[in-house]
């Protein structure tokens, strides 16, 4: 038989955007020799939600929801950080317990964001129990941020000038029961992953970044502290008050899946430590006795609207309890003295004509929160690293822009680094490790 | 030893049109022509991070007033200032110590486009330039000199317009495939967007 | 449905093939969970352990559509992302059903923009709308149910 020569081409193979490995919509043009992938190349925008248009076409505060959507799995985070950014461009410095609040907030955030990274990456190898270990930590998570916030994933939980709410009643003791299960599904993950043969195999020495790539690539949170870099904006820049917090901040070596893995486990927990601090340290909120002058919401409502205002001037509305937390006593702790930014509560709005005046330049057409003009960036610590929000203010009471530096597309913008070289197998253990947030990718 | 802002200020001379900000503020305010030098010569003082590239487009940056016309001395009028050009990029860097993890410096260099203009791509410096350019192209129209090329990141190829420019309605809808629901119309204006006294929307 | 328990045969349970066809096929849905955006931490959390989609017979998705009864449209869908909703739909065989998850794919939510299609129904059919941003796990339990319902009733034809 002649020996033929044969040619050698690579296979152009299409991953995505419908995939169920590709955690939402990305697409990964992958030039394959047999099994190794030669050259690799992602296509985003398949979420974009036009974020930056739509905050030009709405208030300052009702772009909250708007930064819900951006990394959903973490979104107290961003949150905090737009809130953080405006303030910083209208001078607002809010209170000391609402420092802690949007800590806790952020915290719990942080925790869900890499339970649900580590569970989905562990599921797409095949451990489907840990996915659903890690889920029903999430869950009780998710219980504790729905009676924080109201809702469990998209909280619009902050205001400019402070956050919408105080600890509900028995919040502590919801923490710590969630914390007490987080801890133990995380243990039990890590019994069955860290030392699972399988799991080593899979993980270790694959999707390597190095820390030069790293840095060239702008690449910021877990995927820079597990190739080495202790880089945290908590520690580097503190904002809140993590200057007053005792954590550790993990660090990897190698720089590969399974330090990435490990660097998340490790921030768990130490996300978990942060909240109980918070929650120890934090000034006292106020007293929650049962008050002679409590009143009950409608009926203030009423007496407002016929003139007794009398009655109400320093009362305690009792409402709704989905707005447990928002009442006069809770002012002081949740939000700055920035009249001018923060809504007056109820009591005051019904109870005093400078209450209501309040409540109508922040509310009415044509009025509202009104940052004076200039430009600052603000960045925080995200799960997946530095977000940061450049906001544009002229004077007017919408965004003139909002730019938000979103982690996730410069840890997508290194990802072919990471899958050059491998298999395709590893493309799936890799692309589970980046935590890719298509929301955020996106915006 | 002096930052990097001094340096460059101090280097670039004339090409340096302002400055503002203090510390991790900085803000530099360049020549659009010296941009690509500062750039390099930052990187080689020590800013190896590339954190963010954006722009912002000026083309509605008119002083607003706050409220409605009946209560005129109750507005806050705000001075702004008159912006030179459209367009302005802004480059944001960051000095990173890799060993400690501390940042010893951040810069942002900004500089004010001809038209839509932009100076040459910075992709040579650090590779996450290149995302970044893209999306500023897709987004605002920026053509970077070098990159005759440059294919969009966030929109689709068919889809014709910059749609963060100003004068871009952001209900425009190009659909690729299906019902054209977009008899949307554009922006409704501020005026028109007004309750009006029955309590109707238009 | 409906079931006559046979006097000849004690233990054999007799009923007509429709019934038996809607019976079987809204106990067994396998889904295609076209998960995009926030909705997916919702369809997450539904499918695990706490609200549990598994007891409905549901727990399986199947991540090809050759393989899939129910297209799941999680999320939004940009106009980037139409073309290939589309085109997943029709590589799915009959019969089968839609269910717009989440208030983006049901109308367009809050993103009333140049980017997002307003509403999956004008790209592709569909049988059940579970608005909410991001709707809960009860809310979802419930859609479903209702395409169980809606299924049941279809029987042996399919649509």
């Amino acid at each position: 038989m002649n020996a033929t020569a044969t040619q050698r081409r690579t296979y152009l193979l299409n991953m995505g955007p419908s995939h169920p490995a590709m955690h939402g919509v990305i697409r990964l043009l992958l030039e394959l020799d047999g099994e190794r992938v030669v050259k690799a190349d992602a296509e985003i925008g398949y979420l974009h939600r036009a974020f930056e248009k739509q905050a030009e076409d709405d208030c300052w505060n009702n772009v909250i929801p708007y930064t819900d959507r951006l990394n959903y799995v973490s979104p107290l985070i961003n949150n905090v950080g737009y809130c953080l950014a405006v303030e910083k461009l209208c001078g607002i410095e809010t209170p000391e317990r609402c420092q802690y609040l949007r800590v806790i907030a952020s915290e719990i955030s942080r925790v869900t964001d890499h339970l649900t990274c580590v569970g989905a990456s562990a599921m797409e190898l095949g451990a489907f129990t840990v996915f659903l270990y890690l889920m029903q930590a999430r869950e009780v998570l998710y219980f504790c941020v729905d009676k924080l916030t109201g809702a469990r994933i998209t909280t619009s939980y902050t205001r400019i000038g402070g956050v919408k709410a105080d600890l509900p009643e028995g919040f502590e003791t919801m923490v710590h029961d969630a914390f007490r299960k987080v801890r133990e599904a995380v243990r039990e993950s890590d019994a069955l992953l860290t030392r699972n043969r399988i799991f080593m195999d899979r993980m270790r020495g694959i999707g390597v970044l190095p820390r030069a790539t790293a840095l060239a690539y702008g690449v910021t949170g877990p995927l820079l502290r597990a190739a080495g870099v202790p880089y945290d904006l908590r520690r580097a820049q503190p904002y809140l008050v993590y200057d007053k917090l005792d954590f550790e901040v993990p660090v990897g070596s190698q720089g590969d899946n399974f330090d990435r893995y490990l660097v998340r486990l490790a921030e768990i927990e130490q996300g978990m430590r942060i909240v109980e601090q918070c929650l120890r340290d934090m000034p006292a909120g106020p007293v929650r006795s049962s008050d002679p002058r409590l009143l009950d919401a409608a009926e203030m409502a009423d007496a407002g609207k016929r003139g007794e205002t009398g009655r109400l001037s320093g009362s305690d509305a009792d409402g709704d309890p989905t707005l447990e937390g928002t009442g006069e006593r809770f002012k002081a702790g949740i939000s700055a003295p920035a009249p001018d930014a923060v809504l007056p509560t109820k009591e005051r709005a019904y109870g005093s004509i400078e209450g209501l005046m309040n409540h109508f330049e922040l509310v009415m057409w044509g009025r509202g929160v009104t940052p004076p003009p200039g430009e600052t960036y603000f960045a925080v610590e995200a799960g997946n690293g530095e977000l940061g929000f450049h906001v544009v203010s002229d004077g007017s009471r919408r965004p003139y822009r909002v730019r938000v530096r979103p982690p996730c597309f410069f840890n997508m913008a290194a990802l072919h680094t990471m899958l050059e070289g491998g298999t395709v197998a590893d493309i799936i253990a890799t692309f589970g490790s980046i935590n890719m947030i298509a929301g955020e990718l996106d915006r | 030893m002096s930052s990097v802002r001094e340096t460059l200020r101090a280097e670039l001379g004339a090409a340096v049109l302002s400055a503002r900000g203090e510390g991790l503020d900085s803000v530099l305010v360049l020549d659009a022509g010296a941009v690509p030098g500062a750039l390099a010569r930052a990187q080689a003082l020590g800013c190896n991070v590339l954190v963010d590239i954006t722009c912002v487009d000026h083309l509605r940056w008119v002083p607003a007033g706050r409220g409605t016309p009946s209560h005129p001395d109750r507005m806050p009028r705000w001075e702004l200032p008159k912006p030179p050009s459209r367009f302005k990029l802004v480059y944001r860097l960051m000095a990173l110590d890799a060993g400690q993890g501390a940042v010893r410096e951040r810069l942002a260099l900004e500089c004010w486009l001809e038209g839509d203009a932009g100076p040459a791509s910075a992709r040579s410096l650090w590779p996450n330039a290149d995302w970044l350019e893209r999306e500023v192209w897709d987004m605002f129209g920026v053509r970077f000199s070098d990159r005759p090329d440059i294919k969009r990141i966030l929109m689709y190829e068919e889809f014709v317009g910059h749609p963060l420019r100003k004068d871009y309605p952001i209900g425009k809808r190009q659909p690729l495939l299906g019902v054209d629901d977009g008899a949307a119309p554009a922006a409704l204006s501020d005026e028109e967007l007004r309750p009006s006294p029955g309590g109707k929307r238009p | 449905m409906d079931v006559v328990d046979s006097e000849l045969l004690p233990g054999v349970i007799t009923t007509r093939i429709d019934d038996a066809v809607g019976w079987a096929r809204k106990y067994s849905i396998f889904t295609y969970p076209f998960v995009t955006a926030c909705c997916g931490m919702e369809f997450m959390s539904t499918a695990c352990s706490h609200y549990d989609l598994d007891r409905f017979g549901a727990a399986f998705p199947r991540f090809s559509p050759r393989q899939a009864d129910v297209l799941m449209v999680v999320g939004t869908i940009s106009h980037k992302m139409a073309p290939v909703l589309r085109r997943i739909y029709e590589q799915m065989a009959s019969p089968k059903w839609v269910v717009a998850f989440g208030v983006c794919t049901c109308t367009g939510g809050f993103y009333d923009n140049y980017a997002t299609v307003q509403g999956i129904d004008k790209i592709v059919p569909v049988d059940v709308y579970i608005p909410g941003c991001p709707p809960r796990p009860e809310a979802v339990l419930k859609g479903l149910m209702l395409l169980q319902e809606k299924i049941r009733k279809q029987g042996w034809k399919g649509q």
